[in-house]
């Protein structure tokens, strides 16, 4: 096998760079460049002022709420995603800032997940975000579950645990299809304050009409920065917005040549 | 030591998968295939024990505390009876296993999907509601486009699909690449993060 790879690696006759994907590459290159120069860069004197996320003000409302009520708060990232999606790694930064406070609060808690990888990962994050709040005593490993991995299987599970709990809180944050309208009206039935973001725009259309609050598209990436204060993820999240203006740009360009020279398509790479 | 070790892992698995998508070769093909599909089934495995283990032990002690005792039971039977006919009878079409798929499984998930009707239609309900002139607007737009799917749409006015086609395709697509371009830049950040290590809430480190 070593020697068929060698083979391989020192055929001459195949290329390794496929040009194809020169415009991605000079794409993503910049964009990298610029987040990282934000990132590295950033002066100390330099104020970082994010615009106020609806959503993401009301986690410690939420959190509150449950305590007054005796009631739990449950959290789940949906079914779509795996560990590899950056809207899951987002959903896990947004759940280590609800663990901390539902640590402090002394609520109760449940997280069920359609994915074993994911149950890990977030009994990880979760282990540690008692510990940061100082209560990893309060900590129970069994709070955060794996239901099952068949789509409807998580959602009855998902739905029985809503009617049955009655949390007063609900975060739908991560990927979600087909189950999310039926999570977010079960949670409305309820009458608990749900809280949801996604990256499907197909989805997000129902989150709006049944969450209290729904975190649009690139809001579910900047809730870590916002939540936490990280001077670097902020700095990041400038940088987004600099690549956003950039992209504007090359839009309006790219309009303005498409009606003066339609037959040019050097746009279309 | 416990997060630089697996902060380098990600960091080099990284740039490394980063690297193979520009690539046509074969090799990158194959770097590809074994850490995307090899790698993930191996560590998916290990932890779908792992996961088993959790949902046995909370349904049984669930059990003895006889709390939704039934529901716990089925749960229960239902884990370990579908291995066990697999195992003895296989998979193929005329197996047990494919007739408790057949007539259990997929009528229970068809169930549970055919609930979303209803909740669409309460949450259309709710979310119709004319309160400020943005939802006039969505209120518009979906009776337009809720009608120019029935027949009796070109009766009342043979422009209804062609006017429901143009909301579909210009300013709700333009809305939808808006929102997609900012995720695409989100997920950007968001990886970067993770790869340079500044975000490491992941590992079960904030920073």
């Amino acid at each position: 096998m070593l020697l068929s790879w060698t083979a391989l690696i020192l055929n001459a006759q195949i290329t390794w760079f496929d040009m194809h994907r020169l415009p991605v590459l000079i794409g993503t290159l910049l964009s990298i460049a610029i987040v990282l120069y934000a990132t590295y860069n950033k002066r100390s004197r330099d104020r970082f002022r994010m615009r106020e996320i609806g959503g993401l003000k009301a986690v410690e409302d939420a959190i509150g709420r449950a305590t007054e009520m005796a009631r739990p708060v449950l959290f789940t990232p949906g079914w779509g995603g795996d560990i590899q999606r950056p809207t899951t790694i987002a959903s896990m930064n947004i759940l280590s800032h609800v663990a901390e406070k539902i640590a402090q609060y002394d609520s109760q808690f449940v997280y069920p997940t359609h994915d074993p990888v994911i149950m890990t990962v977030a009994q990880e994050v979760v282990r540690e975000s008692y510990a940061r709040a100082g209560f990893p005593d309060r900590f129970v490993e069994d709070n955060i579950r794996y239901v099952s991995s068949s789509q409807f299987g998580y959602a009855a599970a998902v739905e029985g645990m809503i009617s049955r709990l009655k949390p007063a809180s609900i975060f739908l944050l991560g990927t979600f299809e087909a189950e999310s309208l039926i999570l977010a009206e079960t949670g409305n039935s309820v009458g608990a304050i749900q809280i949801a973001g996604t990256d499907s725009t197909i989805q997000l259309a129902f989150f709006i009409v049944a969450c209290d609050y729904t975190l649009i598209g690139e809001e579910l990436f900047a809730a870590s920065g916002y939540l936490s204060g990280d001077r670097s993820i902020l700095a990041s999240v400038r940088a987004q917005d600099i690549l956003k203006i950039l992209i504007m740009l090359l839009l309006i360009v790219a309009v303005i040549w498409a009606t003066v020279a339609p037959s040019s398509e050097w746009w279309c790479f | 030591m416990r997060r630089r070790i697996p902060q380098f892992v990600c960091g080099l698995f990284g740039l490394v998968l980063f690297a193979v998508y520009f690539s046509q070769h074969p090799v990158a093909g194959a770097i590809n295939e074994t850490v995307l599909r090899a790698y993930w089934q191996i560590i998916f495995a290990f932890t779908l024990l792992v996961g088993i283990v959790s949902f046995v032990r909370i349904n049984l002690q669930a059990v003895e505390r006889r709390e939704e005792r039934p529901y716990r039971l089925v749960s229960l039977v239902g884990l370990f009876i579908m291995p066990a006919l697999a195992l003895i009878w296989g998979i193929k079409g005329d197996s047990p296993f494919m007739w408790v798929f057949e007539h259990v499984q997929v009528p229970m998930q068809s169930t549970v999907f055919a609930l979303l009707a209803f909740f669409v239609a309460s949450a259309s309900l709710r979310g119709f509601h004319a309160r400020s002139v943005p939802a006039a607007i969505l209120l518009i737009s979906a009776l337009l486009a809720l009608i120019s799917r029935s027949d009796i749409s070109v009766l009342l006015f043979d422009q209804f699909p062609g006017m429901a086609e143009w909301v579909r395709s210009t300013p709700s697509m333009a809305a939808r690449r808006a929102i997609l371009i900012g995720i695409g830049l989100g997920a950007l950040t968001t990886s970067l993060r993770v790869i340079v290590g500044i975000e490491r809430t992941w590992l079960g480190s904030e920073r």
